[in-house]
């Protein structure tokens, strides 16, 4: 530890300093934090090992201090100070809850307050493992609500048996390595004493990654990366930096924005979840069309296995050395070893940034744009396009209006969109755009865009739009929380798919998932909405939405598993790829084969075995 | 086995009771498809042409013949010029005045179940819609027509054959009602493929209209179903398999007439008199047909088939993802065998809601006493003895039986007897098929020299075949009972396993003569001894097949059903046999010469025999067999080779007695 440079900058704990100044009113950015989130000054330090459940939820999604309710007078609030829409009303939010689910404020399912320890099974723990993992003096516990903590990810059905008390199998131990040579250490004791290792950045996978293995017998010892989060370098003239693996998305960009830079990766989860993370599930930012997803991003990566360390003697900026190792390790989603430190690529933080949206008379116009879009290559950091459902859903989510002039002015909007323009309010939909760089070039550039959009029967709507928008990103994984509260359950997935399928893939899985549920006796309309969140060369990223109301099934979690499994094989039937960024975890273990063929799965295969013979990085994901 | 069916409702009631120019303007507004942007005729046609299928292939098109692209692009235009209908709602009330008249005039009745038509609208709701109806008659797509049009469901655009077009008048009227017309064959022209299965897939999948066809290709001159045709099938399921729509539902309807308008017109053909070429003014001396009386038609609206419940774990649809969507692919054997057994499963639902009436049970009796050479023709009371039994046997089956309980079996008799009075003869209270008649002009006088046995042969064998068409109607009731009697008939044992084998072999042998769907030997198997065991004809156990006391006459009953195709197939191998050099197109006229002989000596009992659907559907079968080889190409095109040892062994196996 004693090597570093003077640049080495320490986060000490979770000891988040003040934000700087946001966006002033013509969107000049000082510093750029993200839209949604509300920079506060962090309550807590964290000590050597000061476990995180401390602020987060242990049940739910997010900061425990943040979550929709409904307050005395029965109107839908958001709590807590953290993001913009903090300390609001929403007063649409319970209509919208109403109608779509036939959801009522009467029918509560409440979640199990505090974890019940006595629920947890005692660890298993391995003797003579433990006892040479003291003498190294790395911190671990074997506390029930440390090993509960880390043994879920955010899957619907982990979240589920959680607010139902349910505990299944969890990790034995959890240990805190705090550099490189900590994580060498302890893979080196797994591998001499036969513990399953499973490495732990911020758990907010959705693939069921984190789930323990049931039929495990070892001793299980979870690796919370979350004490090295450091930036060990910044290096400006090759504009790197050398981060360690356990940081998380927001504590890495906003200290490199402290020193004037950025990554620019922002995956919807950058609150929480961690670049180490990102590496091994192959992740991809919101901002990848200035930036690049993660795989892009990606200069060096170094990683412990049971085999060793593995790393590449150089950090030319593309190597011509036989297939690239980095991508046996990106997406290998922790079956390998521990990511533990990364190369990454930074850029100056940009000078002008602004929101935007427009407003489409359809969403087969909308995709038909975005295709235009891409096929100009002229894509703004972000451009994404909700559709009918979602952008009614945006409207819900509105918060209470300051103002009669800001209540006058949105209904002159709306009566120009729908009356004097014609759009059925029941079939528009809406695409949200962020420009970044210098001002003059994202002026020019939200002209050309406009132009495009304009064409294909957009009209511009505004800047508020597409910021609350790109808000609603970081509140939605909330608002599931509250859903739940009412007997509504849901989840999010997401695809890549060539252009041309697009719609076709968009219209054929929201109908199948429709279809589904009424086959499988769901009383209630579903909501199934998409979006379609990023756009390539070739085609594009789309995210679908469902949730359903779950009175009156026995059994709702293994319902909505099978419409979710119906509506993944739609997905692959109409030429979607399995995953464009959440990874396949154990949920998605099942399509690998079919998906990479035989021999890929045999490729994958053989790389595990040599690296990692006995299995000690067995979390069983991918394949 | 016993299915639910919906009741009918008679249609022309109403068209008796109240005025007709009322309803040809009756207010029409129809539901439409959910997911329907509305469109123009001439912008249906801007679709096609500028579709990135038919771009695909007009640029390869005009690579190939070194043309511009311009050109083969104007080809493709004229080609939809001529293919395209013009559905006008003035033409479809000019024709909802007419046929009220004319089937006012022909008909007693016209039932359509109602249920199904609700259904039908529910499905043109929800997902774009296929209509599929039985082709008995010329007069099935307008009736289709006129009761979507009472019903004020959604017009259906029809797939027609091009012989129509050649009617100028009607041609143009059809296509204003609808109608689309297809060349029969188009084999090699890629280019007449591309614009037909787009202009057909982009009706279908934007909701355009429902889209009507006839699996069987052609009207069946038999009443027997024919075999599907895939092509169009397989252009309408496309769309769904390759993710362009949600789902899309195909209806079977079941039509079925009580006398058929083409009766003596389709046994001519079938005798190989030609069939006068469609014009106008042969439609319009077809006005003497006018003054008859046809009975009723039934016209059932089955349950709507989802493409995507047929699919699914049977297609991978995977399987489209590497290829861009709109270049054409020729289907997968995986695809092609499951659009088989689709239209397999879709021809088996029109035979199962076909109505029958008593008469069909009759013309059984008839030809089976006609055949065992009974001149006395059978008494009144025993025929309606047998037309009971049969009736209760057909309803254990299955059959969807219009016998009307509530009248004397003897009355239903008499009546269905004098529905069809000019096939049979009744004197002194002993029936049989009218034979004698058929000469004509037969004056007791005039000597019989001016007419020679063999045209004698023939106008018996007019009425003969005509009253097969009405038997035939019943004949997928039966079909499989009657392979399993004729193999238990011929097998030298009881044992269950040489049943089968015997079972297996006559459906392989007759697999072009009914509807058997290919590959499903042990299903049919055992639906048959299902059926037999139910009705207490057979007990079966793990080895042995056993007839019971009662289950003689069943058995009897049906080998006899079978018999005259055993027989007919039986002499086509032995025909072929003494045969040495023979082309394809000889081979009709020459084997019909044959059995005229066979028949005239007496060696061979069934006149039905001489039907060309028989013989033809025999040569198919004896070719898939590799009995017979045809020879493609070269100077020897069209021959037939022929394998007379496997012949003889055929013919002997079908003549085991």
């Amino acid at each position: 530890m004693s090597g570093f440079s003077d640049n080495i900058m320490r986060l000490s704990g979770r000891m988040l300093s003040q934000y700087p100044a946001q966006r002033d009113w013509d969107g000049k950015l000082t510093r750029a934090p993200h839209p949604g989130i509300i920079p506060t000054c962090s309550i807590v330090t964290l000590s050597d090992n000061l476990p995180k459940q401390e602020i987060m939820k242990w049940n739910g999604w997010g900061y425990s201090d943040s979550k929709f309710l409904y307050n005395k007078k029965g109107q839908a609030e958001f709590t807590g100070k953290r993001y913009r829409l903090s300390g609001m009303i929403i007063p649409g939010l319970r209509e919208w809850m109403e109608s779509t689910f036939g959801a009522n404020l009467q029918h509560k399912t409440p979640a199990a307050p505090i974890l019940n320890s006595s629920a947890v099974q005692p660890p298993t723990l391995n003797e003579a493992f433990l006892k040479e993992l003291k003498s190294t003096g790395i911190p671990f516990s074997h506390d029930a609500e440390d090993r509960v903590f880390r043994s879920h990810g955010h899957c619907l059905h982990e979240i589920f048996a959680l607010r139902e008390g349910k505990i299944g199998r969890v990790p034995d131990l959890v240990v805190w390595p705090n550099c490189h040579n900590d994580v060498v250490k302890i893979v080196e004791l797994a591998c001499k004493h036969n513990v399953c290792l499973m490495p732990y950045g911020g758990g907010t996978s959705v693939s069921s990654a984190l789930e323990c293995p049931p039929e495990e017998t070892r001793s299980i010892v979870s690796l919370d990366t979350s004490q090295m989060n450091r930036i060990l370098w910044i290096d400006e003239k090759n504009l790197t930096a050398h981060v360690e693996a356990g940081i998380v998305g927001q504590d890495l960009e906003r200290l490199l924005n402290e020193s004037g830079y950025c990554t620019g990766h922002e995956p919807d989860s950058m609150e929480f979840s961690s670049l180490g993370g990102w590496v091994a599930t192959r992740a991809s930012g919101m901002k990848k069309n200035i930036y690049g997803n993660i795989e892009d991003l990606v200069v060096h990566i170094k990683m412990v296995t049971p085999q060793g360390v593995i790393e590449k003697s150089c950090q030319g900026p593309r190597m011509s050395t036989g297939p690239d190792v980095h991508h046996f390790i990106m997406g290998s989603e922790g079956t390998l070893g521990v990511v533990t430190e990364v190369t990454m690529k930074i850029r100056p933080m940009p000078e002008y940034q602004k929101y935007g949206s427009v407003v489409f008379p359809n969403f087969e116009m909308g995709v038909a744009c975005l295709r235009e879009v891409a096929r100009q290559r002229c894509a703004p950091a972000s451009i994404r396009l909700m559709d009918n459902e979602q952008f009614k859903f945006g409207h819900a989510l509105k918060p209470q209006v300051s103002s009669i002039f800001t209540s006058f002015l949105d209904g002159l909007k709306k009566f120009y969109i729908t009356k004097f323009k014609g759009f059925d309010p029941n079939r528009l939909c809406v695409a949200t755009l962020l420009f970044e760089g210098d001002r003059e070039k994202v002026l020019q550039h939200e002209k050309q865009v406009y132009d495009i959009a304009a064409k294909f029967g957009g009209l511009a709507a505004g800047e508020d739009n597409g910021q609350r928008g790109y808000m609603l990103t970081f509140v939605i994984a909330y608002l599931r929380d509250l859903g739940m509260d009412y007997y509504v359950i849901g989840e999010s997935f997401e695809t890549s798919v060539p252009w041309d399928r697009v719609l076709d893939i968009c219209r054929n899985v929201k109908a199948r998932i429709v279809r589904e549920c009424k086959d499988k006796g769901v009383q209630f309309p579903p909501l199934s909405t998409c979006r379609v969140t990023q756009t390539y060369d070739a085609g594009a990223c789309v995210y679908f939405y469902f949730a359903f109301n779950y009175r009156g099934l026995s059994d709702p979690v293994h319902v909505y598993e099978q419409v979710e499994h119906a509506a993944r094989e739609e997905i692959l039937a109409n030429g979607g790829s399995l995953s464009h960024h959440h990874g396949v975890g154990k949920l998605r273990k099942e399509w690998m084969r079919e998906t990479i063929s035989s021999v890929g799965m045999g490729m994958l295969k053989s790389v595990k075995d040599y690296v990692d013979p006995n299995n000690i990085f067995g979390n069983r994901n991918l394949l | 086995m016993l299915k639910k069916r919906d009741d009918f409702e008679d249609i022309l009631e109403e068209r008796r009771n109240s005025s007709d120019l009322r309803y040809a303007l009756k207010c029409y507004t129809p539901v439409l498809y959910k997911g329907l942007t509305p469109c123009k005729v001439s912008e249906l046609k801007q679709m096609v042409l500028q579709s990135d299928q038919l771009g695909y292939v007009i640029t390869q098109v005009s690579k190939e013949k070194g043309m511009t692209t311009d050109e083969v692009t104007g080809e493709a235009a004229a080609i939809l010029e001529e293919m395209a209908q013009r559905l006008q709602l003035s033409t479809v009330r000019f024709f909802a005045f007419t046929l009220s008249k004319v089937f006012k005039t022909l008909f007693r009745s016209i039932c359509v179940n109602e249920e199904g038509l609700q259904r039908l609208q529910q499905a043109i709701h929800n997902h774009p819609v296929v209509l599929l109806p039985s082709h008995r008659s010329y007069m099935d797509f307008l009736l289709m027509s006129y009761i979507l049009y009472t019903y004020d469901l959604a017009l259906p655009v029809i797939a027609a054959g091009m012989d129509f077009m050649g009617m100028k008048v009607v041609g143009e009227m059809l296509r204003m009602s609808g109608a689309f017309f297809i060349r029969r064959s188009f084999g090699g022209d890629k280019l007449y493929w591309a614009v037909f299965s787009e202009y057909v897939k982009i009706m279908l999948k934007n909701g355009y209209a429902p889209v009507e066809f006839f699996l069987e290709g052609t009207r069946s001159r038999t009443a027997k179903s024919l075999t599907p045709k895939l092509g169009l099938l397989n252009i309408v399921m496309d769309p769904f398999l390759k993710g362009e729509v949600f789902d899309i539902s195909l209806v079977p309807v079941s039509i079925s007439y009580e006398r058929t308008l083409e009766e003596a017109l389709y046994a001519r053909e079938l005798l190989g008199v030609p069939k006068p070429k469609e014009s106008t003014s042969g439609l319009f001396k077809a006005r003497k047909i006018l003054s008859e009386d046809y009975g009723s038609i039934h016209v059932y609206f089955g349950q709507p088939v989802s493409v995507r419940s047929l699919a699914e774990s049977r297609v991978n649809r995977s399987q489209f993802n590497l290829i861009p969507r709109h270049i054409p692919t020729r289907p997968s054997e995986e695809i092609l065998s499951f659009v088989n057994d689709s239209a397999y499963r879709l021809v088996r639902a029109q035979e199962e809601n076909m109505v029958l009436k008593p008469w069909v049970l009759l013309a059984f009796v008839l030809l089976q006493k006609q055949a065992a050479e009974d001149k006395q023709g059978t008494a009144l009371d025993e025929l309606t003895e047998q037309a009971v039994w049969l009736r209760d046997l057909s309803r254990h089956y299955g059959a969807f039986l219009h016998w009307p309980d509530h009248i004397p079996p003897s009355e239903v008799v008499s009546s269905s007897l004098s529905l069809h009075r000019g096939l049979v003869r009744i004197s002194e209270g002993r029936v049989q098929l009218a034979l004698e008649q058929v000469g004509g002009q037969q004056v007791p006088g005039e000597t019989r020299s001016a007419i020679t046995p063999e045209e004698e042969l023939l106008n018996q064998a007019v009425v003969i075949l005509s009253c097969v068409s009405y038997r035939n109607q019943a004949l997928n009731i039966f079909i499989r009972p009657a392979l399993l009697a004729s193999a238990i008939h011929t097998a030298a044992s009881n044992r269950k396993q040489e049943i089968y084998n015997g079972f297996s072999f006559l459906r392989n042998m007759f697999s072009n003569e009914f509807i058997l769907c290919p590959g499903a030997t042990v299903q049919d198997f055992e639906e048959a001894c299902y059926l037999l065991v139910k009705t207490g004809a057979l007990q079966i156990n793990q080895q042995e097949v056993l007839i019971t006391e009662r289950g003689h006459r069943t058995l009897a009953f049906l080998t006899s059903v079978l018999d005259p195709f055993l027989q007919g197939y039986q002499v086509v191998c032995r025909f072929l046999c003494e045969e040495d050099c023979l082309t394809e197109k000889q081979f009709i006229p020459a084997v019909r010469k044959f059995i005229i002989k066979h028949l005239l000596t007496g060696r061979l009992r069934y006149i039905e025999v001489l039907s060309s659907d028989l013989q033809k559907n025999a040569l198919a079968a004896l070719i898939r067999l590799g009995a017979v080889q045809k020879i493609k190409g070269g100077e020897e095109q069209g021959t037939l080779k022929l394998n007379k040892v496997m012949l003889n062994s055929l013919e002997d196996t079908l003549g085991k007695k």
